[in-house]
């Protein structure tokens, strides 16, 4: 075997052993805050697939891409206005700073003070979170581009539309997709947080009251579902993020 | 910036006629402007009736409120217990990352077994974590601290990561010719190169700290301005939770600022900070 085959190896076996050993360490476990891995997994089982996909995992999920969408929707076309237009940009940045600033779960009194505690108040706060990445990616990517491929086309009367279309967004995008995968994981965060703080539904709230009544399995099984789910929104996004971004790879790759 | 605006005072002669304000300081002037602007426009829908006025109170009062507690020791108290959370799992967080981190950059065994691990627990929403540490730690400064410390951890560790192996081969190489001891090659060669990675994980992990002390503090009730923030929004003191939520917007302002300087101060010879400098 060659040292790639071996470190290979080592790579897939990894995980393995660290499943295997939570299995074999919690196997007869008596401590109710860590029931056995086997328990946790049945109980998932029963949970999840897919008991509870309809009342809880569906309307978690809806509204974390409804945030999540809207932020692109906004962040893009908002940032790019920002990015293309300086004097926009100095006007804007102090409040900008100040709005990032704040830690996103503060903003939650204020959305159920505002808008209640049902479903827009959730995807009001996924929106204002999930904003600011792609908002300040795309900002950067606008104002990244390469004066000389801009030049170029200004040079050739290429029309304004175009030049937006064909040099400045696709010049930013390795930078907006950066900033809509940040947007990503930030939208499931909060998706949880804001179930947890209001709602009466939800994977976030079901793991909530699992802790509330003891039901630890259960508990353990809403985290290991979350743990799935990052995992998944990850995975999907890099496949997307690949396939969207090939060229760049590509022209990456030559060049270095 | 500079390309931009001289390229833009080059295209547009008229302004050459204009006294001769320092870019700074009109940059400045902007953006108070744009600041001001904001307010206005808030202050002035609610003045309008646009906005309601029990819900969304004037800006202008939500202010004075703020500065009525800058005042008094109630707020300090709840800056103090965040910023003690923040500052602790900060601390924490970046001593176990940056070991690991180094551990595992320079072992290229280490990393293969560790690479799957990670790259599934780290997309593990750290709020998923909640319940269990309330369980086991309680509802306490314990809980907010592993909280804030596990989910700070990550971008220092994967940035160190990065930066460990991202040293240059042929600055690695010559060193090795030049036959410097490994624990020389780690200090002098590997670790500044890594240094600037690492710099980008810290101010992420510091506003993820204070994200995460703030989320603690909102849904288990652990002292802070978070629980302080959900005391007034129940109370249906609404002035109060506005003033409150500008204090910690103004917070994590304040550290973002103290970690740029640091950042500026310690990276000066890198020329990401050099460009930078000529920029502005």
């Amino acid at each position: 075997m060659n040292r790639r085959t071996v470190l290979l190896g080592i790579q897939i076996a990894a995980p393995v052993l660290v499943l295997l050993g939570w299995g074999l360490w919690s196997a007869g476990s008596a401590n109710i805050f860590y029931p056995p891995l086997t328990k946790i997994l049945s109980v998932f089982r029963e949970t999840w697939l897919f008991d509870r996909v309809g009342s809880d995992v569906v309307p978690s999920l809806v509204n974390m891409f409804s945030g999540f969408a809207l932020s692109i929707l906004i962040g893009v076309p908002l940032g790019v206005l920002i990015g293309l237009v300086r004097k926009l940009r100095t006007a804007l940045a102090p409040v900008i700073e100040f709005v990032r600033a704040i830690p996103p779960p503060a903003l939650i009194p204020f959305g159920i003070v505002v808008l209640g505690v049902g479903t827009s108040m959730k995807v009001f706060i996924i929106l204002m979170v999930a904003l600011f990445p792609v908002l300040m990616h795309t900002i950067d990517g606008v104002r990244g581009v390469e004066p000389g491929l801009l030049d170029s086309a200004r040079a050739y009367r290429v029309s304004r539309r175009d030049q937006l279309l064909h040099v400045v967004l696709p010049a930013a995008a390795p930078q907006i997709f950066a900033g809509v995968r940040v947007a990503l994981s930030l939208s499931l965060i909060l998706m949880v947080i804001s179930e947890m703080v209001a709602s009466t539904r939800g994977i976030g709230y079901f793991i909530l009251e699992a802790q509330r009544t003891f039901a630890i399995p259960e508990m353990w099984s809403g985290m290991v579902l979350l743990g799935i789910l990052g995992y998944l929104f990850n995975l999907a996004f890099a496949a997307i993020e690949r396939r969207a971004l090939r060229w760049h790879h590509g022209a990456r790759k030559g060049a270095s | 910036m500079t390309r931009t605006s001289t390229l833009s005072t080059s295209a547009s002669p008229g302004t050459r006629r204009r006294l001769p304000l320092s870019p700074k300081f009109t940059d400045a002037l902007l953006g108070a402007a744009g600041l001001v602007a904001v307010m206005a426009v808030l202050e002035l829908s609610t003045i309008a009736g646009l906005l309601p006025e029990k819900t969304f109170p004037r800006v202008s009062s939500d202010l004075r409120q703020l500065a009525e507690l800058a005042g008094g020791a109630e707020l300090w108290t709840s800056v103090g217990h965040t910023l003690q959370g923040w500052a602790i799992s900060f601390g924490l967080a970046v001593l176990i990352a940056v070991v690991l981190g180094m551990a595992i950059g320079s072992s290229t065994v280490l990393h293969a077994a560790t690479t799957a691990v990670i790259e599934f627990l780290r997309p593990i929403p750290s709020v998923a974590l909640i319940p269990l540490v309330v369980l086991v730690l309680g509802t306490g400064l314990q809980s907010k601290i592993f909280l804030a410390t596990f989910a700070a951890a990550w971008p220092v560790l994967i940035a160190t990561i990065y930066g460990m192996k991202d040293v240059e081969p042929v600055a690695l190489e010559t060193a090795r010719s030049f036959r410097a001891r490994p624990h020389d090659r780690l200090l002098s060669v590997v670790l500044p190169s890594a240094v600037p990675y690492i710099a980008t994980g810290l101010r992420v992990a510091s506003t993820t700290a204070l994200i995460l002390c703030v989320t603690a503090e909102l849904v288990i009730g652990a002292p802070g301005l978070g629980q302080s923030i959900t005391v007034a929004q129940a109370g249906g003191q609404y002035q109060l939770m506005y003033a409150l939520i500008i204090a910690t917007g103004l917070l994590g302002v304040l550290l973002n600022l103290v970690f740029v300087a640091i950042e500026k101060r310690l990276l000066r010879w890198h020329p990401s900070q050099r460009a930078q400098e000529v920029v502005q």
